[in-house]
């Protein structure tokens, strides 16, 4: 199989909290239009190189480029902008939002109207606003939360708020979507739902950066898995190499492969 | 809202216009002061409505918003007075207010962006007394505010040369000075009202309410969160600049007293004991905070010596005391406020169980 | 640089009673999260009570030490009191409240202490009657009284007080226990009721102290001079590092020294632009500057914010 073009790549991220080393010199590729899985056990950095790519947190060493050009540090909306979006490991949702103002808002960084836009309320801006809210309905319908539109995000069930996260994110039309553990809590069910989704959206051409546990749910959907323990990446290849790597099952010890 | 008021229906809406029109000469049947109580009472509704947008929708807490209050009555005091020999017209100086006052609500709040809650308060409350220690000491050595004197004998509004100080008949109606001000109030208040609904109901809307949920999160989708929150401060302190400007040409004279940081408590309190973020509570608050004290003057004397034959407390600290346990009942039993929308009920009545 | 001793030495004293007024400040915020806006007036009320409590007894003859003394235990015990009231009367049943809440009744609890002062005690500035001796020393060409040299012995001692309590006692093990982990603390068997209602006590307590300071120094006593002493105070409990008592006494004297000397040489700072009555400027700039730049103070702990 020729290889995809690279859609992101870390170069030696290091990230420390005092004298804890969260990551250490951490390079990975991603190419375009694959699942890549991270994996590893609690504490391995997952969620912190998930903050370092995603602005949230500024990397102590290394760095990463996307698309072709450098991602710039501590600014998130910029990663949005340039298209990486995610959802958080604890469900960041707004709260008193509704299902579809939560999508809606998603919307905010590929539209434009501005305080004049608000407040004269012309064509255009109505035109867009029209255009914003039949985008959110499609993606509420996409993931299947739509008989929840005008209920409050907070009083979704779970596994709703999960599916309304992703929507959200995808609102944002991003080349590379970030999902931090969205199996987490969920039943076998609910996880095999979870895994269609994210086939059907590898399927219309987003690239899938996935932080998860479930290992039966990494290793049946990704195409590559990065692992990583103790903040140093061990490992990065197909799932069949990973799942029998001797450091892997090291790091898991007791996890069936 | 009751069927009756009801904006929606035709009748509603007629019945709101007659007594929007009328209201000012019912007042005035009282006294002229009490159509001037009116007005102080739409000023402060502009001032509590532009404090709702930066607290209310995006939910920064400022408690030094008069300062913005304060720039647009000093800017019409400068343009329209002797002081300066400058007697620029209203339709000129209020929007240079707007925009002035904007300017200064992104300057003043850039430094704060990256501050939580009770820390912004306090940084805001340092600004607004910052400001109000200038124009009380920028007399020298160049005199710009006139010191603790301020500056008197200031322009009224004026209309096709009719001025707002004055009494005038028309069509053989007598309108007074003040309820002239009522009716550009009015009118101004209703633009203010629909530039509030209209923004609260966009895209920016959403982004404040987005910032307001969760920040980080919303720096994660793609707001700008920098831009969109020194926004809702130079949105909100616009409305302040041009509610300033009408202060200082309907009272004539303006000095550093009027913009003191109880001035921004009270406003505030207007805001959060209205309904936070609901633009008819935020009315509502600013309403009763203004006509409801000067009701209170008239009783106070009367009560207390029918009740223990003197006057114990004067009517000015009986008013503060009251107003400040107003806001401790308040916050202890209705803290979404009087009027709140209805997700802020159910998300306040929840948290304090 | 020959006012610069005697600057100091006026800005160590006026920073003594900082430290002491931001002892309340930050040990309410180390608890409990709450700026407790109503504790300036507390204050003001600990000086208003002293002067009616000596101004009585030395009328009634009893000697100047023993009247101050009464005055000093009065003055606590109404600020004590008062602290207990407000933090159970107010602040208790908004422990859940979402943080503006609780703000907001602060405020009103301090409009609400002003007014009741001012209705008490009269809108006019009453005299502080003189406690000691005032005698006048000189060192270096810089003056200074047995009045300031009191402040300070006194603030060192209780400030010392403090410290013994809160890192030697039970009582102190459970309030840095709560300050650090509420629920962990309780779990351990610490009563958060009992703690916080300690916070508010001493700080109220230091705080009557501090107003008697405060008395005695400049004399004069307003119903409103809680206002401004508040917010400076509180501008050193943030500057040391709120929750830090460390903190607070350091930050309480960083302030007090920076006023006295910012007061002293603004004139030649600015080339007579700015005048000694921008005096109170300087606590506002501070705290600006220090929220800005480093919002966790002097010694405080960086809170990072992990996603």
């Amino acid at each position: 199989m020729s290889a995809r073009p690279v859609l992101l790549e870390a170069q030696a991220v290091a990230k420390h909290f005092g004298g804890v080393k969260a990551l250490r010199d951490v390079s990975l590729t991603i190419r375009q239009g694959e699942v890549y899985g991270l994996i590893g056990p609690n504490g391995a950095g997952k969620t912190t190189f998930f903050n370092c790519m995603t602005g949230l947190y500024v990397p102590d060493g290394g760095g990463f480029v996307f698309d072709g050009a450098p991602l710039k540090a501590d600014a998130p909306h910029q990663a949005a902008e340039r298209g990486i979006a995610r959802t958080f490991q604890n469900i960041r949702l707004f709260g008193n939002m509704t299902a579809l103002e939560n999508v809606m808002v998603g919307r905010h960084v590929r539209t434009k109207a501005g305080v004049v836009g608000a407040i004269v309320c012309d064509r255009g801006t109505r035109e867009e606003e029209a255009a914003i809210r039949r985008r959110a309905e499609e993606l509420l319908h996409y993931v299947g939360v739509e008989d929840q539109a005008d209920d409050l995000a907070k009083n979704l069930s779970y596994g709703d708020q999960r599916r309304l996260e992703i929507a959200r994110a995808l609102a944002t039309d991003p080349k590379l979507l970030c999902l931090d553990e969205p199996a987490a809590g969920m039943n076998g069910a609910e996880t095999e739902e979870l895994r269609v989704l994210i086939e059907g959206i590898r399927a219309d051409g987003v690239t899938i950066l996935l932080i998860e546990h479930d290992v039966k749910l990494v290793m049946g959907l990704c195409d590559r898995v990065a692992v990583l323990d103790y903040g140093a990446l061990v490992i990065e290849d197909v799932p069949s190499v990973v799942q029998h790597d001797p450091r892997v099952i090291e790091a898991y010890i007791g996890v069936a492969a | 809202m009751s069927k009756w008021l009801n904006p929606r229906s035709g009748l509603g809406l007629t019945l709101i216009v007659v007594a929007l029109v009328a209201l000012p000469f019912v007042a005035g049947m009282g006294g002229q002061a009490w159509v001037r109580i009116l007005n102080f009472a739409i000023l402060y509704a502009f001032l509590a409505l532009g404090l709702n947008i930066v607290v209310g929708f995006a939910g920064l807490l400022d408690l030094g918003y008069i300062a913005f209050y304060a720039v647009g009555a000093y800017l019409w005091a400068l343009l329209a007075s002797p002081h300066f020999g400058l007697h620029l017209p209203f339709w000129v100086i209020l929007p240079l207010g707007a925009l002035v006052a904007g300017i200064a609500g992104a300057l003043l709040g850039a430094p704060t962006l990256k501050l939580r809650g009770d820390y912004l308060a306090i940084v805001t409350l340092g600004f607004g007394e910052i400001v109000r220690i200038f124009m009380n000491n920028l007399n020298a050595p160049v005199n710009i505010t006139n010191g603790a004197q301020g500056i008197t004998m200031i322009d009224p509004v004026s209309v096709a040369g009719l001025k707002f100080s004055a009494t005038t008949t028309l069509f053989g109606i007598t309108i007074t000075g003040p309820q002239k001000y009522y009716y550009l109030l009015v009118l101004l208040a209703l633009g203010v009202i629909l530039v509030n609904f209209r923004l609260q109901h966009s895209r920016i809307g959403r982004a404040w309410q987005a910032i307001r949920e969760d920040e980080i999160a919303a720096k994660a989708i793609g707001i700008n969160t920098r831009n969109v929150k020194l926004l809702a401060f130079a949105m909100g302190a616009s409305f302040g600049g041009i509610a300033g400007g009408i202060f200082a040409a309907m009272q004539g004279f303006v000095s550093p007293e009027s913009f003191s940081l109880i001035e921004s408590i009270m406003i505030l309190a207007m805001v959060v004991l209205g309904g936070m973020g609901h633009i008819p509570g935020v009315i509502l608050g600013a309403v009763l905070l203004t006509v409801l004290p000067e009701a209170l003057r008239y009783a106070v004397v009367p009560v207390q010596k029918a009740l223990f034959g003197e006057v114990l407390a004067d009517p000015e600290s009986l008013r503060m005391l009251i107003f400040g346990l107003a806001l401790i009942l308040v916050m202890r039993f209705k803290p979404a406020g009087l009027w709140p929308s209805p997700e802020r009920r159910r998300e306040l009545s929840e948290k304090t169980q | 640089m020959d006012i610069l001793l005697q600057q100091i030495i006026n800005g160590l004293v006026q920073g003594a009673i900082y430290a002491m007024v931001a002892l309340g400040y930050t040990m309410v915020y180390g608890i409990m999260g709450l700026i407790n806006f109503a504790h300036g007036e507390v204050v003001m009320i600990g000086t208003l009570v002293a002067i009616t409590v000596v101004t009585l007894l030395l009328k009634a003859g009893v000697p100047v030490m023993l009247a101050g003394a009464c005055g000093i235990v009065a003055a606590a015990v109404a600020c004590m009191a008062l602290g207990w009231t407000l933090e159970r009367v107010a602040y208790r049943p908004l422990r859940n409240a979402p943080r503006l809440t609780p703000l907001i009744t602060a405020i009103g609890c301090s409009i609400v202490l002003q007014n009741v002062a001012m209705m008490v005690w009269g809108r006019n500035y009453m005299t502080f009657p003189p406690l000691i001796e005032k005698t006048q020393f000189e060192i270096a060409g810089a003056s200074f009284t047995s009045v300031q040299v009191m402040i300070v012995l006194v603030a060192a001692i209780s400030m010392g007080g403090l410290l013994f309590l809160v890192y030697r006692t039970k009582l102190g093990m459970a309030m840095r226990a709560t300050a650090q982990n509420p629920a962990v603390a309780g779990l351990m068997g610490v009563n958060a009721n009992r703690v916080i209602s300690s916070a508010f006590v001493i700080g109220s307590a230091l705080g009557a102290v501090a107003g008697v300071m405060v008395g005695t120094y400049y004399e004069i006593a307003h119903y409103q001079m809680g206002f401004m002493l508040g917010l400076k105070a509180f501008t050193a409990a943030v500057l040391g590092g709120i929750g830090n008592l460390a903190g607070a006494m350091a930050g309480g004297v960083l302030l007090g020294l920076i006023e006295a000397l910012g007061a002293g040489y603004i004139g030649d700072l600015t080339g007579g632009f700015l005048g000694s009555h921008y005096q109170d400027i300087f606590a506002f700039v501070v705290l600006i500057l220090v929220l800005m730049f480093r919002p966790s103070g002097l010694f405080g702990e960086k809170t990072g914010d992990r996603a």
